[in-house]
């Protein structure tokens, strides 16, 4: 039986068990081990990494083994580990700016300071399946480049900020600066230099010292109307297929925001602390991160000028889906902030924020597989007294609109053809009244 | 590989206790009304008693006893995967018993032996706000709360009158506390309603995936939300148990062969089996196919105390 209520211990127990077997799968083929997952499916571990909200790729490979592959079960598996587990402290902001990059391509300018670097991509490959990958094959030649990379890679934003063509970072409500943008760009690599000044002491000139505290998601549950912090944090760890399908919807006319990819770059990020004891940054680990600069489309009049919006993304690992899904969807919760109308799902925060969780929709969807017989019971019953009624109003008895003290006849529960009309009767009075 | 990790008492760290603690705190302060908390990711998925788990996690301690019922039963599929996980992490005594449990964490029931001073019942909650289905808004729904605004359900309980007859909503009524905050009382049968009111136990609502708690004082006054020329009314069947015989408890409907023959059984498994202890009989726990039912569908708990 579905719900064996005797014996369910050790139906549970043995149906773990066969799931085990599930994993395994033929014994005779060699198991993988989380060094092969972890090297080979590196953007199945980022994803459960990110969606997860734990950078962690030894555990991520082992949540995608344990999940057999299922990436949803996966992610849920690292959540769960994630919140037992101590924090240490707050990073400090870290600086993309200043990231080692693999890959860094705008769309709005042919050549830029640095140059278009496609790294690693799966842009411009013909999706033709590869047989000869099927029997294996040796890791290609990589070589190294004759002279390194541009650093830091100066910021496509930054020039448009610097020309007043975009909105600041933080919104239309920031003063604009009043530097020429020629002189912006050198300014961008002074900003850099200024943050190896800052490396020697903590809280230093960092552009976003004096921002307010960051909302935490984990910590805080989740007020609405939410602020950017929040709801940049919401959708960082958002359902991949779920964010890039509200993203989708924008580009299709449900609250279109006139995306350009004005930068998106991946690459390898310090995380820096500052403990107290030493009163300067020490960096713990390098993490690899994907940021998309997203210019949209341009507001202004009255006492702005013209200028163009933003959307951003940033997600652990190499997601560049995902983090020009996420800035669009960014900017589109940005629509009433930005004096435009939102009647567009991607523009709604109640139904974006409280729904793009997979862990959470993954569980409640999946929960009608719980025992509702005691639900379904009262329904039934309900359902029963309503078909009685309805009935009894058909023969003419008239349609009593008197819920109380109408007794049904006791009907045998052999009685094939109306088995459904025995067990009802509403009681006329509250109980122990 | 890196070590295992170890889990702390009842799985939760103490800030994270400590926090639901604060939340409980203030629920059980202000009855009904739902206080926000933040909800951490558990083993178990969000939406299958995640809130409960919680809310139990930060209550329980090594002395108490605990039950864990769904739909009435010790022995579905969910009751024993929580109960072994409190057995695993907090190394607790179980129970299967009403009366000897000190905390009873459940789904969609209340107990039909009455509970007592001291108990504390953790209610599962899947959608805690009682004004969702006519208003999906969270931001709204708070508004109203705030302002008492509950016309709407009244609106709809008038409509359902005036179409069906009655009341359409046959489990998770919503309730009146201390005529002030509308609650949702859980998917609970209507039936269970009037246990609400008034109880000496000390009654929890955890609600995980929408991060809320919401609390009953011991004695509080709960009353369902009706009119006064149609008044709450409640399930009863015509039949009575075909294992134990009581006529006072809520029945579970068990198909018993390809003719879509029946048999009804009580939906709390435990009250069932103390009413056969003491030589109570229902119509159908003579013949042989009810023993064999009796086996396949009631049995005796395999748990007692600790971990298997």
């Amino acid at each position: 039986m579905y719900v064996a209520i005797k014996g369910g211990e050790r139906a549970i127990r043995a149906a773990h068990a066969l799931l085990d077997a599930c994993r395994r799968g033929d014994p005779d083929v060699p198991e993988l081990d989380l060094d092969q997952i972890r090297e080979q499916l590196g953007l199945a571990v980022d994803r459960v990494m990110a969606e997860g909200s734990l950078y962690d790729p030894e555990f991520a490979a082992l949540a995608v083994k344990q999940a057999q592959g299922d990436l949803v079960e996966a992610i849920f598996l690292l959540r769960a580990y994630r919140t037992t587990l101590p924090r240490l402290g707050e990073s400090e902001p870290v600086d993309t700016t200043r990231m080692a990059a693999m890959r860094r391509v705008s769309a709005v300018y042919k050549d830029l300071p640095g140059g278009q670097i496609l790294g690693p991509t799966f842009d411009y490959t013909h999706r033709l399946l590869d047989f000869e990958l099927a029997d294996g094959r040796d890791a290609p030649d990589i070589a190294e480049a004759d002279e390194p990379l541009h650093e830091p890679l100066p910021r496509v934003l930054d020039w448009l900020n610097a020309e007043g063509l975009i909105e600041p970072p933080g919104g239309m409500g920031q003063k604009q600066p009043d530097t020429a943008p020629d002189v912006a760009v050198d300014d961008a690599a002074g900003a850099a230099d200024a943050g190896d000044d800052a490396s020697e002491k903590c809280g230093g000139p960092h552009p976003h010292n004096d921002d307010p505290e960051p909302g935490d998601i984990t910590l805080d549950p989740l007020e609405l109307p939410a602020g950017r912090d929040v709801r940049l944090q919401c959708l960082a760890r958002a359902d991949e297929g779920f964010l890039l399908s509200m993203a989708y919807s924008t580009q299709r006319g449900f609250g279109r925001n006139h995306p350009f990819a004005g930068e998106i770059r991946t690459g390898e990020v310090a995380v820096e602390l500052c403990p107290e004891e030493l009163g300067f940054p020490v960096s713990v680990a390098d993490i690899t991160v994907t940021e998309a600069d997203m210019i949209n489309q341009f507001k202004g009049g009255g006492d702005v000028p013209a200028q163009f919006t933003r959307g951003y993304g940033l997600v652990f690992g190499r997601l560049e889906r995902k983090a020009v899904s996420m800035a669009l969807v960014d900017r589109a919760l940005r629509a009433e902030e930005l004096g435009e109308e939102a009647s567009s799902p991607a523009q709604d925060h109640e139904f974006v924020l409280l729904h793009a969780d997979n862990v959470q929709a993954s569980g409640f969807v999946q929960h009608v597989k719980l025992p509702h017989y005691a639900d379904f019971q009262s329904e039934l019953a309900l359902v029963r007294g309503l078909r009685r009624k309805w009935e009894v109003g058909k023969r003419g008895g008239g349609t009593t609109t008197d819920g109380a003290g109408d007794t049904p006849e006791a009907h045998d529960v052999d009685d094939a053809g109306d088995s459904h009309l025995h067990s009802f009767g509403p009681d006329g009075m509250e109980n122990g009244a | 590989m890196k070590p295992k990790s170890r889990y702390t008492f009842a799985y939760l760290d103490e800030q994270t206790k400590r926090m639901i603690r604060r939340a409980v705190l203030k629920a059980v302060a202000v009855p009904g009304c739902q206080i926000p908390f933040a909800s951490r990711e558990m083993p178990l998925p969000p939406g299958w008693g995640t809130g409960g788990l919680q809310v139990t996690a930060a209550v329980i301690g090594q002395d108490d006893v605990l039950k864990v019922i769904d739909q009435g039963s010790d022995d579905t599929t969910n009751a024993v995967s929580i109960r072994s996980f409190f057995a695993r992490t907090a190394n607790v005594a179980t129970t299967t018993r009403t009366s000897e449990a000190s905390i009873i964490q459940t789904r969609h029931r209340i107990p039909e032996t009455p509970l007592r001073e001291g108990q504390i019942m953790v209610y599962q909650v899947p959608i805690p706000e009682p004004l969702r289905w006519l208003e999906p808004r969270e931001t709204e729904t708070r508004t109203m709360h705030a302002l008492e605004e509950y016309g709407l359900l009244y609106v709809k309980l008038y409509e359902d009158i005036t179409r069906l007859g009655e009341a359409a909503t046959s489990y998770n009524y919503p309730v009146l506390v201390e005529g002030r905050y509308v609650m949702s009382p859980s998917p609970i049968p209507k039936f269970d309603n009037p246990k609400l009111d008034r109880s000496p136990a000390l009654q929890l609502f955890g609600a995980g995936r929408e991060k809320r708690i919401y609390a009953l004082p011991p004695f509080t006054a709960v009353e369902s939300i009706a009119f006064e020329d149609h008044p709450f009314t409640v399930q009863r069947w015509e039949r009575a148990c075909d294992l134990c015989g009581s006529a006072e408890s809520f029945l579970d409907e068990i198909v018993i062969d390809d003719a879509g023959g029946r048999m009804f059984a009580c939906s709390d498994t435990d009250f069932c089996e103390r009413r056969r202890q003491a030589g109570n009989r229902g119509a159908m726990s003579a013949g042989l196919i009810a023993e064999e039912l009796a086996g396949e569908l009631i049995g005796e708990s395999e748990s007692e105390g600790g971990a298997q």
